[in-house]
């Protein structure tokens, strides 16, 4: 790469050159947002690295790692973190392949394309607490889906109850969630250079192997963007669950959203901060590795 | 045959994408359905699924016919209003808790909106190694669950005593980092010739800001504005723990209190509180679907 700033676009733009008065400028503009992100968000964080290192918010004796080592020790902390594990597990690849599936699905040569994808976005639109009561009719032990379940000679589940539950939860995490990443697939798509299909074609490559040898490759910074996206997303999917068990739901719908606000509840700043810091530093190495791989594959199709 | 095999796939496709659309529009499509029941009609279809949490009242709901099993229903018996009158005319703590999301949402996203061009604006026009770390700084909070960053919220709150107020939950909305993400991303897309050729015309910075880049980014913030006003419309988890005071709560927390007991109010609630979002899917879902493209990579 050459040193050269370059736009999106790929036009080289000449570096500004940092008068005084650029700077003072750049800083102008900028300020009403850094301040209000340094005073809201920022300086609170390092507050709460101050608290999870002491033994209470009174006394303030450094106690170094003792609150981290009490929470992973927590055996409620453990089955939250176990639990929501096993939930992006599953629900990250799922919604990486559906979407996938379902942009390429809009790709095709059917009618009523543009309805389609309005259908897909709809669960966008529809409030969180109205889903919920929809998922109840339909997952509750008389529900819509037991009563199919029993027309097809099979003993109805306990579907909040049991270690089904997750599943549940997963259906409405992808339900509320493909649509975004279809239309983040769509526009990748979209992006792919026409020519290069039509060389393919030319060279009757199958279906398949334009998918596999092109599409995908093409794809693989968006795929690894909407996977990173899935995963932060499979964290707020507490909205969802709080509304639909509880602050104490079944055990397997334990999640670390629950301890967090719980926790809130009792005030104890010290379990709280440590949790915070402790998912925060879980998050960062995510976003690190999503900064890290957009680099460099993002170089590689653009070497290509 | 070849034409007879492509017609075969064609209808295939048509026929997966149709199974999609159904389970996708099946929740909303019901919610919309059941609002305009009567609530007889309500406890008929799911007294079975809702009846086991409340305990019958007056006796008058024992007379009622339960249906064994569920029924689901799209098309009502009777089209209904009476869940409507009972929201609109004489509940009126509904349309203040409508008053409440409204009135939490709204200024949100105009100064979120207006603080955000400020910093987009400073991060097209100055780039240096310096404003990329803050602008991956930005990146990475924004990326943040909120499990992470309420807690700062919360602790700021109580530091100026507006706990239980709206404004711990505007404050941090206003400065939230993901307007600035986004607009940034649409701002880099501005060709630089042009803020150059104002720029040789004489045009001051203030100029460029307010009479170029603002202008060629109206598309942008009308998909900003949508995707913000639908996240902060649903919002759960801010006034769960800022507000403990549940008048305060937005329509979206109260919602959910209301399920349990009286189902089909619930459904005309929802679809109530539906109707904006409805709106701007019926004439924004080209800025949405913009807006949405856009959020696509985490660079600027």
């Amino acid at each position: 790469m050459s040193k050269q700033p370059v736009t999106e676009d790929g036009i080289a733009y000449k570096k500004p050159k940092k008068s005084k008065k650029d700077r003072r400028n750049a800083a102008l503009y900028l300020s009403p947002s850094l301040l209000g992100l340094l005073f809201f968000f920022i300086v609170p964080f390092f507050v709460i690295i101050f608290y999870a290192v002491v033994d209470n918010p009174v006394n303030r004796e450094f106690v170094f790692l003792d609150n981290f080592i009490s929470i992973i020790q927590n055996s409620s902390f453990q089955q939250a973190v176990k639990n929501t594990i096993t939930f992006s597990l599953v629900a990250v690849p799922l919604a990486v392949i559906l979407s996938l599936v379902m942009a390429m699905l809009l790709e095709q040569n059917i009618p009523m394309r543009s309805q389609f994808r309005t259908f897909f976005l709809s669960p966008m639109m529809v409030p969180v607490a109205s889903i919920v009561l929809i998922w109840q009719v339909l997952f509750d032990y008389h529900g819509v889906i037991n009563e199919f379940i029993q027309k097809l000679n099979m003993a109805p589940i306990d579907w909040f109850k049991s270690d089904y539950s997750q599943i549940v939860v997963v259906v409405l995490f992808l339900w509320k969630n493909l649509g975004y990443n279809m239309i983040l697939f769509m526009a990748a798509l979209n992006a792919i250079p026409r020519d290069i299909l039509e060389v393919a074609t030319l060279e009757s490559a199958t279906e398949f192997q334009k998918f596999w040898y092109i599409k995908l490759r093409y794809l693989s910074s968006t795929i690894l963007f909407v996977a990173i996206l899935s995963l932060i997303n499979s964290f707020k999917v507490f909205r969802e669950l709080y509304l639909l068990a509880g602050d104490y739901p079944y055990k397997s719908l334990y999640m670390l959203q629950h301890f967090m606000n719980n926790t809130f509840h009792s005030l104890d700043y010290q379990k709280l901060s440590a949790a915070a810091i402790l998912m925060a530093i879980v998050m960062c190495i995510v976003i690190g590795i999503l900064f890290f791989v957009e680099d460099h594959f993002g170089k590689d199709v653009e070497e290509a | 045959m070849k034409k007879w095999k492509r017609r075969l796939k064609k209808i295939l496709l048509t026929f997966v994408a149709l199974v999609f659309a159904v389970s996708f529009l099946l929740p909303t499509i019901l919610t919309i359905a059941n609002s305009f029941m009567s609530e007889g009609e309500i406890n008929t279809n799911y007294g079975v699924i809702f009846n086991q949490f409340k305990e019958p009242e007056y006796g008058e709901r024992n007379t009622d016919y339960v249906s064994e099993t569920v029924n689901l229903k799209f098309i009502p018996d009777m089209v209904d209003f009476s869940q409507y009158s009972t929201v609109l005319l004489k509940s009126p703590e509904y349309l203040l808790k409508f008053w409440n999301s409204v009135i939490l949402t709204v200024p949100i996203v105009i100064f979120q909106i207006l603080i955000a061009l400020g910093a987009a604006y400073s991060f097209t026009r100055f780039r240096g190694r310096i404003r990329e770390l803050i602008f991956f700084l930005y990146v990475a909070l924004m990326l943040m669950p909120f499990q992470v960053t309420l807690v700062p919220n919360y602790l700021v709150a109580d530091w100026l005593h507006i706990l239980d107020t709206r404004w711990s939950i505007l404050l941090p909305g206003f400065f939230a980092p993901f307007s600035v993400y986004l607009l940034t991303k649409f701002m880099r897309r501005i060709p630089t010739s042009l803020i150059e050729a104002a720029q040789l015309d004489g045009a001051n910075e203030w100029q460029i800001f307010t009479r170029i880049c603002i202008p060629l980014c109206k598309g942008a913030i009308a998909s900003v504005a949508i995707l913000v006003f639908i996240d902060y419309w649903n919002m759960v988890e801010q006034p769960l723990i800022m507000l403990s005071d549940a008048d305060k709560h937005p329509l979206s927390v109260f919602l959910s209190q209301i399920n349990s007991g009286e189902v089909g109010l619930a459904f005309a609630v929802a679809t109530i509180y539906m109707v904006p979002t409805i709106l701007i899917f019926l004439y924004g879902e080209e800025y949405l679907v913009e807006g949405i493209s856009y959020s696509g990579s985490v660079k600027g």
